[in-house]
């Protein structure tokens, strides 16, 4: 199933995890560190990420470190455009409003 | 739309704001008074295809704005604006969230904190609007509510309106 980025940030603790591992790459242990929920729930959070191609693996040694894809994060910038459309519809109807009052006080 | 209006939006994602600056072509106390009376709200605030209805206004500090934005398909997203500080003509803040019908905040969804601060520029006006939010799932919530099919329909129907008056 192709999941998309905004299912991914749709989460709290998938956020959350986002934000702990833009700063650096880390283990599935240390994250789950951060969390009250269990190790199992970190683990789908991740799975969905990887799926999301929001973070990718990276393998050294044993282990597995989590790193974040940076330019996948770049799509939420154009989900934001969308709010800045629905702003420039508020405010073209805001303008035709405008134009109207001002011809009622003349 | 007025393509000589100024219109800026940027996006701090680290400090989780937006923010939105825009020119109007009306003196202050007009652009003033669209933004805080509940008729002419009706009028603008909710983004087409969606049509805005006030339940109760009460612009002063501590009062609110209750309304609901309702859908093609007939569904109603209440809301309401809490007023904090109101400086008349200047500038005004609060806090914006999902409710019920009766005013209940939705806590599902943080509140967004608005700071409009309005200008005169020539003889236009300029708003500039800071929005904070906590997380950006409360837009989240807003974009999907104005993104489901029947929008590209209902921005058609803006088009052709906005031909007719144009014409």
């Amino acid at each position: 199933m192709r999941r998309d980025i905004f299912q991914a940030i749709a989460d709290p603790s998938r956020r959350a995890i986002i934000a702990l591992i833009a700063l650096h790459a880390m283990t599935p242990n240390a994250i789950a560190e951060h969390f009250d929920t269990s190790r199992q729930a970190v683990s789908k959070h991740l799975r969905i990420l990887t799926e999301c191609e929001l973070v990718k693996q990276d393998h050294r040694g044993r282990e597995i470190f989590y790193q974040l894809e940076i330019n996948k994060m770049k799509e939420i910038d154009k989900w934001l455009e969308q709010y800045r459309v629905i702003w420039e519809r508020r405010f073209s109807q805001l303008d035709t409003l405008l134009t109207t009052l001002k011809k009622t006080k003349k | 739309m007025n393509a000589n209006l100024l219109f800026d939006f940027t996006v701090d994602k680290e400090a989780k704001t937006i923010h939105v600056k825009r020119e109007f072509d009306a003196d202050r106390s007009l652009v003033w008074k669209a933004w805080t009376t509940a008729d002419l709200l009706d009028q603008w605030w909710a983004p087409q295809p969606f049509r805005n209805k006030t339940k109760a206004m009460d612009f002063s500090e501590g009062g609110f704005w209750h309304y609901y934005m309702i859908s093609p398909e007939n569904e109603k997203h209440w809301c309401r604006f809490d007023y904090e500080k109101i400086d008349v003509e200047k500038k005004f803040t609060g806090l914006d969230a999902f409710c019920d019908e009766a005013g209940n905040l939705n806590t599902a969804f943080s509140r967004m904190h608005w700071q409009n601060n309005f200008a005169s520029a020539g003889n236009g006006t300029v708003v500039n609007i800071t929005i904070t939010v906590d997380s950006f799932e409360t837009l989240e919530k807003i974009i999907e509510m104005g993104f489901k099919e029947g929008f590209t329909q209902g921005l058609d129907q803006l088009e052709t309106l906005l031909g007719t008056l144009k014409g």
